[in-house]
């Protein structure tokens, strides 16, 4: 049978996927973009609609990043707004665990999967460092190693708010007058992390809890995935690194009880679509040279480096220096934080072996777009990637905002259907149910606690 | 006709404020929907009413304002306001959007981007409503601090309560003081798309914050960009000295909470001073007052005080309130409220006793009686909830003005 394809759109807003430079790109931040956006993923059966997060303003050599998009919303926010204008699409919200508290997200949760009746879907992500944490409380309090730890414990504990309701705890009766239980939303957790108790305000949501989602590339992110989440994003998009990834985390399931089938692995795509491959192909090409200005190529040179490298040519060879060990001028981007010296040594052999200018080389690694062609060889490739065990579909970056998806929407989408790997409309209302992921199970309340009903 | 309109506004909350209202309601329990509340949010637009506020709080609801009940007879249980007032801001034009947001336990960063983004979603119509946890209870939610705990002795006198919570406060003037920074971090003009150099934005347009209190401090800037309206409105409800102080600091209205004329006359006089304490310009910083009253509204006369008394048998208790209660026809409350205006009052939030029953014989007996007397508006004007409130466009703090 064919494998159905699970879909996504992602209004990338920062980082430099977005080409702001071309006009029909317009704000990042005005309402009716995201509408449109997430309007156009649900005419092409999108199972859900996504938003990226980053806790603060990025600052290179001592200045605020000025090259790519800036300027985002709060996520949970935003994506209550997107529910309330469609119906069936899922809103998933990325939201750190580090600076965060578990009763106060697992409540804003439990609302969006109210609102939106069942479509829920949280992103979790355990950025850390104390750069960030200068905008909170605690300032940067979490050492790098406790990020999954703490992560695992705000799961646990966020779950265990969602089942301190039973689903039929909401009595709301008036003949006996009994709106709920005295015992609804107790719950009380002794951890390392969080030691707290007392009763949680929200009732048991559509879902029961928001879907799952993860996007940890180390051992300990893959573990976590394979534990807790129902959907993880990558960024390997080839399609021999993707087949790894999903060898990998797949085969990590086995170990908490669970089976292939519980987890969706979705990477990052771009999509070029136009008339013909060669017209396709050229305009991809465009696109990529856009992404990396030869500013861009030299910000991101720096970044790998940790040390300004603002005379050297951006058409000219790499540099022949070695990278700063402790400077790191490029704060606020989790794809810098490690191994810089080992991403030095090979974009110098990659350079040198292909005789790639600085630009050229940042264009090769930074890799263009994933899909790139005609409606039917896109539709192709996609399916291809996925039938061929890379992937379980895909979550699409759009390069233009808003409308960098309308194109795939209408030309690719109804050749994906033909094909029988992309549903032709909803069959159900809530995401776990677009995801293929089966309902939790019912919760009643026996004396004082919440059961799965039987 | 008076020169300047009256302002209404509508406080949401649950079934309605009295305990018992959601025994009356058509589906009891429908008020974790999402259509629940875009139904009573487009009521209130269609009444031209000025904007609806969102109670909200990280505990569970209780009869007593100090400490957790066991009562199962009672709304128990609520959904976060904010993201409430952003599900109905694309289903709505005009109307305000005020959520309540808690600002003892939350992070001040996520609340000021938090509501940027309700203005970025509502094109310029939203606010907030900061709150103080006043149960020491909540804090066991977040195992971080501790919070005084209130004795039943206090909780007699508003007076003493603020006396009490007096350090909490001091902290929600700070997080007033960082929401405030965080929308100027951005200059409206912060953004400049300039291909010719491959500049987003001006880095010299956006700006660290460097906010450092007595309780916490904040760097910035802010994640998003400057909202609509420069800087939302900040509204809050206040009973005594101390709250007086801090809405005379930092919010744009008050709610304040008389039981007649004489108290209204009275209470205005306490916030003058306030405002003087604070040193104040109020040209260039207006600060509205609206005080608040519980209303239980019906066409013939005394079927709203016998359609209380019923809730109030099934609640076990008459219900009494922090604000005056208000039952009669439409046209005697309007009667009140012209009166009780002319001590200076600029506006009213009606707390409905019962919704929607309460609600709409706000819009459509009480608004349409208003007019009739030529003191509420015929239809909305353009512009942002500031607009409509007269206050005027905020400078932005960091703009060194070109
Ligand atoms: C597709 C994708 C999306 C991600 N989105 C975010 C995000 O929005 N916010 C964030 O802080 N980190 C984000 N990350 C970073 C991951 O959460 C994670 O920190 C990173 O992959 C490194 O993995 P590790 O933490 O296991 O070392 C994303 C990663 C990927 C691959």
């Amino acid at each position: 049978m064919t494998k159905q394809i699970h879909l996504a759109a992602q209004l990338p807003a920062i980082h430099n996927v977005t080409v702001w430079s071309d006009p029909r790109s317009t704000s990042q931040i005005a309402v009716d973009n995201f509408v449109h956006l997430a309007r156009t993923a649900e005419r092409g059966k999108f199972d859900f609609f996504f938003l990226a997060e980053g806790l603060r303003v990025r600052e290179h050599k001592g200045h605020f990043y000025d090259l790519d998009v800036v300027g985002r919303p709060d996520n949970l926010t935003m994506l209550s707004t997107v529910a309330a204008v469609t119906r069936h699409l899922g809103v998933a919200a990325t939201v750190n665990a580090t600076f965060n508290e578990p009763y106060e997200v697992a409540r804003r949760l439990a609302t969006l999967d109210h609102l939106s009746g069942g479509r829920a879907a949280w992103n979790v992500v355990t950025s850390f460092d104390a750069f960030t944490g200068e905008n909170f409380r605690r300032g940067g309090f979490l050492a790098e190693a406790d990020r999954y730890t703490r992560a695992a414990e705000f799961l646990a504990t966020a779950r265990e708010l969602w089942d301190s309701w039973a689903d039929d705890d909401v009595q709301a009766d008036p003949a006996s007058g009994r709106f709920v239980p005295s015992e609804a939303g107790r719950f009380a957790h002794r951890g390392e992390h969080f030691d707290i108790s007392g009763r949680f305000t929200t009732p048991r949501s559509p879902q029961g809890h928001p879907v799952i989602i993860q996007a940890g590339e180390s051992p300990a992110g893959r573990d976590f995935a394979a534990s807790d989440a129902e959907v993880v994003f990558s960024k390997y998009n080839r399609l021999d690194e993707a087949r790894a990834f999903y060898q990998d985390v797949k085969g990590r399931l086995a170990r908490y009880g669970r089976s292939p089938d519980d987890l969706r692995i979705m990477p990052t795509a771009t999509v070029v679509v136009a008339d013909t491959d060669a017209e396709a192909a050229a305009y991809a090409d465009e696109i990529t040279r856009a992404q990396v200005s030869p500013q861009t190529a030299i910000a991101h040179l720096e970044a790998v480096w940790g040390r300004d490298l603002s005379a050297y040519d951006p058409d000219g060879p790499l540099p022949d220096i070695d990278p700063e060990s402790e400077s790191l001028v490029l704060k606020g981007h989790s794809v810098f934080r490690t191994g810089r010296a080992e991403t030095a040594r090979r974009w110098r052999a990659l350079a040198e072996e292909r005789g790639l200018s600085i630009r050229e080389l940042v264009i090769e690694v930074h890799g263009g777009q994933t899909f790139v062609g005609s409606p039917r060889t896109v539709a192709d490739a996609v399916d291809h990637f996925v039938q061929s065990g890379g992937a379980d579909g895909f979550v699409f970056a759009a390069h233009l905002t808003p409308g960098g998806l309308d194109d795939f929407v209408d030309r690719v989408v109804p050749l994906l259907q033909e094909k029988g790997a992309l549903r032709r409309d909803y069959t159900g209302t809530t995401l776990r149910h677009h995801l293929g992921l089966p309902p939790l199970p019912r919760t009643q309340r026996t004396s004082g606690n919440t059961k799965e009903a039987s | 006709m008076n020169d300047t309109p009256l302002h209404l506004a509508v406080a949401l909350d649950g079934a309605g404020w009295h305990p018992a209202a959601w025994r009356s309601q058509e589906t009891p329990g429908a008020l974790f929907t999402a259509a629940y509340w875009a139904d009573l949010v487009t009521e209130a637009e269609r009444g031209l009413l000025d904007f609806v506020t969102f109670e909200d709080s990280l505990g569970v609801q209780s009869a007593a304002p100090h400490r957790p009940d066991d009562r199962t007879d009672q709304v128990r249980g609520s959904l976060d306001a904010v993201l409430i007032a952003a599900f109905v801001a694309p289903l709505t034009t005009h109307i305000g959007l005020i959520p309540t947001v808690n600002v003892t336990h939350t992070e001040p960063f996520h609340v000021a981007v938090g509501i940027a983004t309700l203005d970025h979603a509502a094109k310029g119509r939203a606010g907030w409503r900061p709150q103080i946890a006043p149960r020491a209870a909540d804090a066991t939610h977040f195992g971080r601090r501790s919070t005084p705990q209130l004795t039943d002795d206090d909780i007699r006198d508003s007076e003493l309560i603020a006396k009490r919570l007096r350090p909490l406060f001091a902290e929600a003037t700070e997080v007033v003081e960082v929401t405030r920074r965080l929308w100027d971090s951005w200059e409206d003009d912060a953004e400049i798309r300039d291909t010719a150099t491959g500049r987003f934005i001006d880095r010299d347009k956006l700006h660290h914050i460097d906010f450092a209190g007595e309780y916490f401090s904040v760097r910035g800037p802010s994640i998003t960009p400057r909202p609509p309206q420069g800087q939302p409105v900040i509204a809050s409800v206040a009973h005594a000295s101390t709250p007086y102080e801090f809405a005379a600091r930092g919010c744009d209205v008050v709610f304040v909470t008389p039981f007649d004329r004489a108290g209204a006359k009275a209470i205005l006089a306490q916030v003058d001073e306030a405002v003087e304490g604070a040193g104040r310009d109020l040209v260039e910083r207006p600060l509205r007052r609206f005080a608040e009253v519980v209303v239980f509204l019906d066409d013939e006369p005394g079927a709203a005080a016998r359609r209380k008394e019923r809730l109030d048998t099934l609640n076990g208790a008459e219900y009494t309130s922090d604000a005056a209660i208000f039952t009669g026809t439409p046209g005697e409350l309007a009667d009140l409220l012209l009166d009780w205006r002319t001590t200076g009052l600029d506006g009213f939030r009606l707390r409905p006793g019962a919704v929607p029953q309460d609600l709409t014989a706000i819009t459509r007996r009480l608004v349409p009686e208003l007019r009739q007397r030529g003191a509420f508006r015929t239809e909305y004007g353009p512009g942002t909830l500031r607009d409509r409130l007269g206050l005027p466009a905020p400078r932005n703090r960091y703009a060194r003005g070109d």
